[in-house]
């Protein structure tokens, strides 16, 4: 652009402080192509945006070069300024020296000169850009929710209930998640299922939501506003539209009782046909095809006992994976977590005692519906334990496991406190070891009030060891208040394990492209500020699969995660950005490299004729188009380039960082 | 001529590398003020050229981050790229300069530190390495 104008921001003092913005101004008014050069206080206020409109009115600037923070924050931001103003957004060049520049150096000196250098190479950038206009795709009104957890429920219906039409996959035969496993919720005392399985029954009878269960996403092609997705439904070897969920085929199965159940935490033990939970929606037998004898070996007996047994005729050995393929326009995220397995922790004795125990696993034996029917029980022996006590924190702050805190097991642990003494009589006796209780949601310290004015005793610290002899268990803790060394005798150990990314993660992010955090998480786009967006636009993320969190945080996130999808699905179409490759066929040999390397199979040949001969040149699918540049950095004929990182305008950037008088434009 | 100041250009991927840096600014971390970055979104966009040019015109070192592996935003340009850089290398060695002069690394968007580390690192090499002798010719 020939009119550039370049406008410095001083952040308040945070840029100023450490670049003298002045000397910046001043020297880049000398550089060619510059026609205006301010600095102002916040650039990104409303005052601000005045200046620079004021600027593209009064000095007719065409191009602009901001010096502020990173343009990862503010870039779509001045890009609005300009074009409300009236300039092309794409002539928009942002010189970051705040982040790395003036927040990471500590020398004025050399921080201004660095930030000069900055700015210099950005408006010789800024001289190259050249206007360019938005494409547009249509939007496909329907959504994916992956996952059928709280997170994913709550999505879904929000979703719904705005009419759009939405896919919910969930890879188990029921939908409801880890929320379906507990018994009672924190801080209300709520019983998880009154709550979560009206909204199941919602889901299932909501005309506008396709329920997907025992189905896994396969494969994701296409972006914003236009998904296609594979998803393989695993065959239940029953026809759901005949089975009436009665479990006939579930007592009369042969291998009854022999399978740990996993919905049970393997406290209990099902048949090959099973129904996943009582409240399971829907209400279908699934044929677990690895222990079912007729899958197996091809014989069951003189015949399989749940063909027999099923009136309804549902069962159906010969179904077959199926691959569904949706077109969707958003997509959410909410795939939920995995508690860390207490067994890789050899000192608290999980894998030596059968009395040891997860908070999961005892919030299904006090669950009614659960192994003992509601009745805590010692798993060893099936006596009433007269005292239990919950260690809290295992693997969770824990340099050497997991360094994040889990943000449920203080208030799980408090809340299995009254759980327990409803179940087994105020005489039992409860020891609590703590780090920290962090009850830091409304109502949960009243909550922790309540408990700890109860008779239950507290120890802070964590225990140095579980000693385990046959029934009798230990606990060596060092209390940090007391100062005190004690040793609890117990009959029943509750451990309080770590939230950690589901094990499948890292291959499922692969899979949608997003990215994680190093926990393992996956990555939301800003962790203030955009906590539901990735940086894959149309993907929202909801729920523990984004890091640990209550069942309010959730379903505040997912509502949250809903709306912003719905905001895409909304529109009739999406502008795209126009930051993409594109062929100069007359320079294009026709070699297609660029097509064997493009992620996206955005790249195809065309075929022309030109002078009676037949040519092949490369040409680009601008919506397929994500804008990497991996083609334009590997054309051999120099015939790609990419919109706003051309070669030229970087190379211009280069010369000017190098001091390079051939890079030309210094006065 | 001034005391020899290394200077570094830094290739970095918008999601990955230059979202690093950032949160090392962010996290207030100081490293020296060598490095010069120019965003690009994704390492794969890292034309040989571009390094070769920087070089020729006197860039004392030239870094270039992309996303760890298995995570580039664009599935594969930063193995693409790292490929491509250790191609280069070879090159650089043939044409009797010091390959060290060319780094490419993983940083995520997580790790500020390593961003920090990695530049405070790379400075320290080079000024072991003495300016590029090219340095000059176009200045």
């Amino acid at each position: 652009m020939e009119r550039i104008g370049v406008f410095v921001c001083h952040c308040g003092i945070n840029i100023s402080s450490m670049v003298d913005v002045e000397s910046i101004v001043e020297r880049v008014r000398e550089l060619d192509g510059v026609v205006e050069a301010k600095s102002y206080k916040y650039m990104c206020s409303d005052r601000g945006a005045q200046i620079i409109k004021k600027s593209i009115e009064e000095k007719g600037i065409d191009g602009a070069v901001i010096a502020c923070c990173s343009p990862r924050m503010h870039e779509p931001t001045f890009r609005g300024v300009a074009e409300d103003g009236g300039m092309n957004p794409f002539t928009v060049e942002i010189a970051n020296i705040r982040e790395q520049c003036s927040w990471a150096h500590d020398s004025r000196e050399r921080s201004t000169e660095k930030a000069m250098k900055l700015v210099m190479s950005s408006v010789a950038k800024a001289r190259l850009l050249e206007p360019l206009e938005r494409g547009r795709t249509p939007v496909i009104p329907n959504a994916l929710v992956i996952g059928g957890g709280i997170a994913g429920i709550q999505a879904s219906l929000d979703l719904a209930n705005e009419g759009f039409r939405v896919y919910l996959v969930e890879k188990d035969p029921s939908i409801g998640g880890r929320m379906a496993q507990l018994d009672k919720t924190f801080p209300t005392l709520d019983c998880s299922s009154c709550i979560l399985t009206p909204k199941m029954m919602e889901v299932y009878h909501h005309p506008n939501i396709d329920l997907m269960t025992y189905s896994e996403v396969l494969s994701i092609e296409g972006s914003i506003g236009d998904y296609r997705v594979k998803v393989r439904r695993k065959p239940r070897y029953v026809d759901v539209d005949r089975c009436t969920g009665c479990g006939d085929c579930v007592t009369a199965c042969r291998m009854r009782d022999r399978i740990p159940d996993e919905f049970n935490m393997g406290l209990s033990n099902r048949s090959a046909i099973y129904i996943q939970f009582p409240q399971a929606i829907p209400l279908k037998a699934v044929m677990d095809s690895e222990t079912c004898l007729f899958h197996r070996f091809g014989k069951c007996g003189d015949g399989p006992l749940c063909v027999e047994a099923c009136e309804a005729e549902a069962i159906d050995f010969e179904q077959k994976e199926e691959v569904a393929e949706l077109n969707v326009g958003a997509i959410v995220v909410a795939t939920g977590y995995d508690l860390l397995d207490p067994a890789s922790l050899h000192e608290y004795g999980y894998s030596r005692s059968k009395n040891v125990i997860t908070t999961l696993e005892l919030e299904r034996l006090i669950s009614s519906s659960g192994p003992t029917k509601g009745e805590v029980r010692l798993p060893s022996s099936g006596e009433r334990p007269r005292s239990v006590t919950m260690i809290m924190c295992v693997g969770s702050r824990d340099e050497t496991q997991c360094s994040w805190c889990c943000r449920i097991g203080c208030m799980t642990a408090l809340k299995q406190v009254i759980l327990l003494r409803e179940n087994l009589g105020e005489e039992v006796e409860i020891n609590i070891l703590y780090t920290d209780i962090r009850s830091f949601g409304k109502g949960y310290e009243e909550f922790y009030r309540n408990v700890r004015a109860e008779n239950t005793n507290f120890f802070r610290g964590r225990p140095s060891e579980v000693r385990i002899r046959n029934e009798d268990i230990r606990i060596d803790i060092f209390d940090t208040i007391t100062n005190k060394l004690f040793e609890i005798r117990t009959d029943m150990v509750v451990l309080v394990p770590a939230v950690v990314p589901r094990a499948d993660s890292g291959e499922f992010a692969r899979m949608m492209n997003l990215s994680r955090s190093g926990d393992g998480f996956l990555l939301e786009a800003h962790l203030k500020l955009k906590p539901m967006d990735t940086f894959v636009n149309g993907i929202f993320i909801a729920g523990c699969c984004q890091g640990p969190k209550d069942i309010t945080d959730t379903v505040a996130q997912a509502s949250g995660a809903a709306s912003r999808a719905a905001g895409i699905l909304s529109k009739k179409e999406l502008e795209n950005d126009p930051l993409i490759a594109v062929v100069d066929a007359d320079l294009c040999s026709g070699c297609r490299i660029c097509i064997s390397l493009c992620p996206y199979s955005a790249i195809e040949p065309v075929v022309e004729t030109m002078a009676g001969e037949e040519v092949v040149h490369a040409e680009i699918n601008e919506v397929l188009c994500q804008g990497c540049g991996a083609c334009v950095a590997a054309c051999p004929s120099g015939a790609i380039n990419q919109m706003g990182f051309k070669d030229n305008q970087i190379l211009a950037m280069i010369g000017v960082l190098n001091d390079c008088s051939d890079a030309g434009g210094l006065k | 001529m001034s005391e020899y100041d290394p200077n570094i250009i830094a290739f970095l991927c918008n999601w990955c590398a230059y979202a690093g840096a950032d949160l090392a600014g962010t996290s207030r971390l100081k490293y020296p003020s060598n490095v010069k970055s120019i965003r690009i979104m994704c390492s794969g966009r890292v034309d040989p050229v571009f390094i070769l040019e920087a070089l020729r015109e006197g860039a004392d070192g030239i870094l270039v981050a992309g996303c760890h592996p298995g995570d580039c935003h664009y599935q594969s340009g930063n193995y693409k790229t790292s490929r491509k850089i250790r191609l280069l290398r070879r090159l650089l060695r043939e044409l009797n300069m010091d390959p060290e002069r060319v780094r490419f690394e993983h940083i995520s968007a997580s790790e500020g530190q390593k961003f920090a580390d990695v530049v405070t690192d790379f400075v320290n090499e080079l000024k072991v390495m003495g300016p590029n002798p090219l340095k000059g010719e176009c200045q």
